[in-house]
């Protein structure tokens, strides 16, 4: 019984993942509106020939802020992993 | 544990070429591939390379952590600032305040293919310059910090 549903389950999935490929076009409908906006008007508003740096530190720039964060973040967390124990502070062996 | 002297010198002498290439890919960032977090990264493998080729405790006495935790808050903090400085002109957050306006990075950038000027861009160079000081400061903290807890088990 469990066998069945698993394998029921499993194909299931499968044939879901093979229909995307199968039954769409890619690219179809073309949602290119921000692209072209970008290409045509990027290089006179933000004066950078860099399109890539400009969508990314201008356009996107929120986008930015939240990864550099994230690199913040980690730091941290490392930093609170393995800092340096403070005088008479012990390890706890578990 | 050292390296042997070979490697050691090699390090030493590697180190400010590898710098310099990691601040052109920074102050680049706006004109050729790169950016902030690549050239933050280049410049971050300068510093793991010393710190591989030297023991930690002579690591110690040549780099300081203290002046990478900085690093990595001054980027993140002038970033911030960037962002947080057009809502002070009256303009959204994020906003490009310095591009075609003749300040600093204001020049207007020539239409067309062509090889670009540095003076370009408005904020894009200052936040490429934060990102890429954060990105240093952070990767290097980052070896710095598991290389002491490696050094405190083996004693």
């Amino acid at each position: 019984m469990k066998r069945t549903i698993s394998a029921l389950v499993l194909l299931v999935i499968g044939i879901a993942l093979l229909a995307i490929p199968v039954l769409l076009t890619f690219g179809s409908p073309l949602m290119s509106d921000m692209d072209d906006y970008f290409i045509a008007h990027g290089q006179a508003e933000t004066a950078a020939n860099n399109i890539v740096t400009s969508v990314v530190f201008d356009f996107r720039g929120f986008d930015t802020l939240g990864e550099s964060v994230v690199l913040f973040t980690a730091v941290v967390g490392v930093g609170l992993m393995f800092r340096t124990l403070r005088a008479g502070e012990e390890y706890e062996d578990e | 544990m050292r390296m042997s002297k070979i490697v050691r010198t090699s390090a030493d002498l590697l180190y400010p070429f590898i710098l310099i290439f990691g601040l052109y890919v920074v102050l680049h960032g706006h004109l050729t591939p790169g950016g902030g977090f690549q050239g933050g990264a280049v410049i971050a493998t300068s510093v793991v390379l010393v710190i591989v080729a030297w023991s930690y405790e002579d690591i110690l006495a040549m780099l300081r952590k203290v002046v990478y935790k900085a690093q990595e808050s001054a980027g993140l903090i002038l970033f911030i600032g960037t962002g947080a400085a057009a809502l002070l002109i009256g303009f959204p957050f994020f906003y490009n305040f310095l591009a075609n306006s003749g300040l600093l990075f204001g020049m207007p950038a020539p239409p067309g293919p062509n090889p670009g000027e540095l003076n370009t861009a408005g904020v894009i160079p200052v936040m490429n310059i934060a990102v890429g000081i954060e990105v240093w400061g952070g990767l290097a903290i980052i070896v710095l910090c598991m290389l002491s807890s490696l050094a405190r088990e083996r004693t």
